[in-house]
């Protein structure tokens, strides 16, 4: 468990220091992600070093949105003047976007 | 009240509800009640009735949502699995991801714009798509609120997570991994948890799309709105 730990909070640890060093505006986790696959592939670590801990992790992924979704009551006067503008825009454009990754992925697939 | 605002309690109640919520969605089968929505609205009313404030909320939630940094990273492993087979598709999956993100910059903006939206709501709405940590930076870095971009990408992230699979199996979108990778481009880390529910492969190529994504969106909003003359 702490060697599942070392290695997860390690990779984002890592991941702050280069966002630190470089500036670059890129979350510290999404290199931290990167880091780990790469560890993985260059056999530095071994998958079962880590499974257990990132399979908690992922599948719980959607719990860890509760408190900020909660963030909403400060913003209900803000989406309620706008409510047309911002509804509107955010369920075309997030339709739009499945449809058209799907679609070209889909079809250069094949 | 005042024993409410004991995090010990706030947080037990948080996992209290989601729990509730996750059985009654198994009760009832229906996807419009998914549990993090349900969860976001019963808190949401439990402090407006009981007048606790949201920053004596996310004192307590913030232990919550620290685990989001290393749930990313957890990413790594599913990633690391389906590597070879990300070689193999790379150019589909590059240009659908640049196809995504330039389409969900450009219909946000536009549509709010049209609609009548305020310039700052307009920034915050931009990287609605991406995970949190990156729309938040993405939107400080143009000026707009970056705890109302949160909010809205949380909210776009459990539209897609009910409705998603839905609207691509409607637009004849069948392929796996072009769902999963939709799901994911469209609605970050909440669309991603609901495809590891539906199957690994599902999961992978949606945390696929949220990392590409992700960094697109990082690299081309500011220049999509510049030319959108928002910026």
């Amino acid at each position: 468990m702490i060697r599942q730990c070392f290695i997860i909070f390690g990779c984002l640890a890592l991941g702050e220091l280069v966002v630190w060093l470089t500036g670059i505006p890129i979350p510290s986790s999404i290199i931290g992600m990167l880091l780990l696959a790469a560890l993985l592939q260059m056999k530095a670590i071994k998958v079962e070093w880590v499974k257990g801990m990132s399979d908690f992790l992922i599948s719980n992924m959607g719990f860890f949105f509760v408190p900020p979704g909660v963030a909403l009551m400060l913003y209900l006067d803000v989406i309620k003047a706008e409510f047309v503008p911002i509804v509107v825009a955010t369920v075309v454009s997030t339709v739009l976007v499945l449809i058209v990754t799907g679609w070209t992925h889909q079809g250069l697939k094949d | 009240m005042e024993l409410l605002q004991n995090h010990i309690i706030l947080l037990a109640l948080t996992f209290g509800i989601f729990y509730a919520a996750r059985q009654l969605q198994k009760w009832t089968g229906w996807i419009v009640l998914n549990p993090i929505l349900v969860t976001i609205v019963v808190l949401i009313g439990l402090l407006k009735l009981t007048g606790i404030s949201y920053e004596t909320y996310s004192e307590a939630g913030g232990y919550i949502e620290f685990w989001l940094k290393p749930a990313i990273v957890a990413l790594g492993v599913p990633l690391y699995q389906h590597l070879g087979q990300i070689r193999r598709q790379f150019l589909p999956i590059f240009l659908s991801q640049l196809a995504g993100c330039i389409v969900g910059l450009v219909s946000v903006v536009g549509i709010a714009q049209l609609t009548g939206a305020s310039r700052e709501t307009i920034i915050s709405l931009a990287p609605k798509s991406v995970t949190t940590p990156i729309a938040m930076e993405v939107c400080q870095a143009m000026g707009g609120i970056p705890s109302l971009t949160a909010a809205i990408v949380v909210t776009v992230g459990l539209f897609g997570a009910v409705f998603g699979f839905k609207v691509l199996e409607v637009w004849h979108i069948k392929n796996p991994y072009s769902q999963g990778l939709s799901i994911g481009t469209a609605s970050h880390a909440v669309g991603t948890s609901r495809a590891m529910e539906k199957g690994e492969t599902y999961g992978t190529y949606a945390s696929l799309g949220l990392i590409l994504n992700g960094l697109l969106t990082a690299l081309l909003a500011p220049f999509v709105l510049r030319i959108m003359h928002i910026l």
